[in-house]
């Protein structure tokens, strides 16, 4: 793990921190903000061990991130973010997961992509998992979602 | 004995039915790698909005029960513990499944998990009462000292960094005082309107448990993933149940260990199930097969490692700390039913309080029977494509996010703590205290303000929350849960837990 990757979290971290307590020590009515008061100065005192303890290399080793895994899930996490932030409300939870479901199928596969068999099979499990959520969700527990199937 | 009046609610067909649907479906998600016993518990809450507060919490129990006991399927056949409750089965067990004694190691881990489980809910049965009647003492400034031990038990034991965990607990808490103060009705810390009416707990705990492990399947890539699965030949249960019967002191080591450690908020399964390997290799006259095969070793983790649920809920429900992360996961599922676990809960819903246990009870019988004729297939869900899993837990946190509240803000909520999770959990910061800080938060903060109120009105802040035996007492275990694991590290320079077995 390099030293920009154990300080960045931290730094960012602490910045919150800094910010709980500003927020807490400076806003009015002083009651409602008795409690977070507190939990600000342990927030702050523990951020800044924490930053300094990785300034000094003396922080407990973690994973970190590599290229390779930042590379991988660069995708994924791409198509998890337009489900969520914009293809559930937009396109309705039902196609939004049709396609995220067989979308994340295909990047993360490994069988060849031109194979019919693996996109029958891609095709079955994505149709079969998306008409299981629909019969739990919209007809036995009745959620309402947005745009439901085809609206 | 009042347990007894209220055995038939389990038996009704609805809760029967749940209690084996959730046992079935625990174990075979605990055998399947990555999806932990915490996470299988958080994505079902949704499923119980509709159910009644005792049937929902049926399901949750038998899944936890099971999900723990499902993970050693995994663990012996594929050397890959389902849980990390699992990790001290995986040694000996798949050395057993390699040499042709798979089906003896999976029979023996159901045997002594039930074994092992039945005796942990029985302790639970017998304990929360007497803690029940114990917990009545408690006034506010000693309920606010216990949610701050909830947090930093949790946050030194259950993390690699004792700052990084505490740090962790202190963002669980600030995350529970955003949106509005329950008593002044000011608005705290809404930097963004999908979360004006504050953190929901049950997204946020989807979002910090099942995300990250989403991304985690993202980050392996496209290679394949395919695993090799230990042969299994068929043997007779009789044997097994007599292999088992000539090794009492395992059984015994493992059970007694696990107990005890479930009773200490936040210790967990993973340490229940090394403990209790290490002991009763300590004990046995052949420490040497240990790692080689060695039954005794399956026997004393899985007992150990099911023997540790009963006890763990043994505060949960008597003093509202959850003594493990599932154990505050199930705490958010009591919540939405508007069940709040105290020592009253055993007077105002005993046929809630008593129909869970006893499901519990039931529902280590019925991961017997079931885990020992499902093995096989569970163990081939196993096998199930990485890819394919990350697609269905992903959609399954964003159905159940938004079912809480029929919110896009939950979903949103739960997608920005579960990607933020994954990174943290990449720079050693875990998701068990923010839980527990979420979830404890509100419950310090009432008893925080309402101790302050009694303060000023009496002896004075400082005098209030530092004075009287039970106050000193939980301060000093506050910091002797901090200082234990500190100086452990200093010295050895590195980990409380695993690392060494």
């Amino acid at each position: 793990m390099t030293c920009i990757q154990r300080l960045l979290p931290s730094a960012i971290i602490a910045a919150v921190g800094v910010w709980v307590a500003y927020i807490s020590y400076t806003q009015e009515p002083a009651d409602a903000f008795l409690f977070p008061r507190l939990i600000a100065a342990g927030f702050v005192m523990l951020a800044v061990w924490d930053l300094a303890c990785n300034l000094l290399g003396a922080s407990v080793p973690a994973p970190g991130m590599d290229a390779t895994a930042a590379l991988n899930l660069a995708p994924g996490m791409l198509v998890l973010l337009i489900y969520i932030f914009w293809g559930a409300k937009a396109l309705g939870f039902y196609t939004a997961t049709t396609i995220a479901v067989l979308t994340i199928q295909l990047l993360y596969d490994p069988a060849p992509r031109h194979l019919f068999r693996a996109w029958g099979r891609r095709c079955l499990i994505t149709a079969t998992f998306v008409a299981v959520m629909y019969g739990l969700f919209a007809k036995l527990l009745g959620v309402y979602t947005p745009k439901e199937f085809f609206h | 004995m009042e347990f007894l009046y209220y055995f038939d609610e389990v038996f009704e067909p609805i809760a029967l039915m749940l209690l084996i649907g959730g046992t079935i479906g625990g174990l075979i998600l605990g055998a399947t790698p990555g999806l932990s016993p915490t996470m299988a518990v958080a994505l079902l809450i949704p499923f119980t909005f509709h159910l009644e507060p005792a049937q929902g919490l049926i399901l949750l129990g038998a899944a936890y029960t099971s999900t723990v006991a499902g993970g050693a399927v995994s663990a012996i056949l594929l050397r890959i513990p389902g849980a990390p409750a699992n990790i001290a089965t995986a040694i000996d067990g798949y050395e057993m499944a390699r040499r042709g004694r798979g089906a003896l190691a999976l029979q023996l881990s159901f045997l002594s998990s039930a074994v092992g489980g039945v005796i942990g809910v029985l302790l639970l049965i017998f304990l929360t009462p007497v803690l029940a009647r114990w917990a009545l003492a408690f006034g506010p400034s000693h309920l606010f000292w216990l949610a701050i031990l909830g947090v930093t038990i949790i946050g030194t034991l259950g993390s690699g960094s004792i700052v990084k965990g505490l740090l962790s607990g202190c963002i669980g808490f600030w995350l529970s005082t955003i949106g509005f103060d329950d008593i002044l009705g000011v608005q705290r810390f809404v930097f963004h309107p999908v979360v004006s009416g504050g953190v929901n707990i049950i997204p946020a705990l989807i979002g910090l448990f099942a995300i990250p492990q989403v991304i985690t399947i993202f980050a392996k890539g496209r290679g394949r993933t395919d695993l090799e699965v230990a042969r299994v030949a068929s043997h007779p249960i009789g044997a097994a149940i007599g292999e088992l019967s000539q090794r009492p002191r395992a059984l015994a080591i493992g059970t007694v260990t696990g107990a005890i450690i479930g009773l200490i908020p936040g210790v967990g399964g993973q340490i229940a199930g090394l403990v209790a390997y290490d002991q009763t290799k300590k004990f046995s006259r052949n420490p040497e097969s240990f790692g080689k095969g060695e039954p005794d070793g399956v026997i004393a983790a899985e007992a150990a490692n099911n023997a540790m649920v009963g006890p763990s809920l043994a505060p949960l429900l008597t003093l509202s700390i959850p003594g493990s992360p599932t154990a505050a996961v199930l705490l958010g599922g009591l919540l939405i039913h508007g069940i709040f676990p105290g020592s009253d809960l055993f007077e105002r819903h005993p046929e809630v309080a008593w129909t869970f246990i006893n499901s519990m009870l039931l529902g280590q019988i019925l991961m017997l029977v079931f885990g020992l004729y499902i093995a096989g297939a569970a163990a081939r869900v196993a096998q199930a494509p990485q890819q394919v899993m990350a697609a269905i837990v992903l959609a399954l946190a964003v159905f159940g996010a938004y079912s809480v509240q029929h919110s896009m803000g939950d979903v949103y909520v739960m997608a920005f703590l579960g990607v933020a999770m994954y990174f943290l959990e990449r720079f050693g910061y875990s998701a068990a205290p923010i839980v527990l800080g979420l979830i404890l938060g509100p419950i310090a903060e009432a008893n925080f303000v309402q101790g302050a109120m009694i303060a000023n009105a009496s002896v004075g802040l400082a005098n209030y929350f530092f004075s009287g035996w039970l106050n000193l007492t939980l301060i000093a275990i506050v910091l002797l849960s901090i200082m234990f694991p500190l100086v452990r590290q200093l010295r050895f320079g590195g980990t409380v837990g695993a690392a060494k077995i």
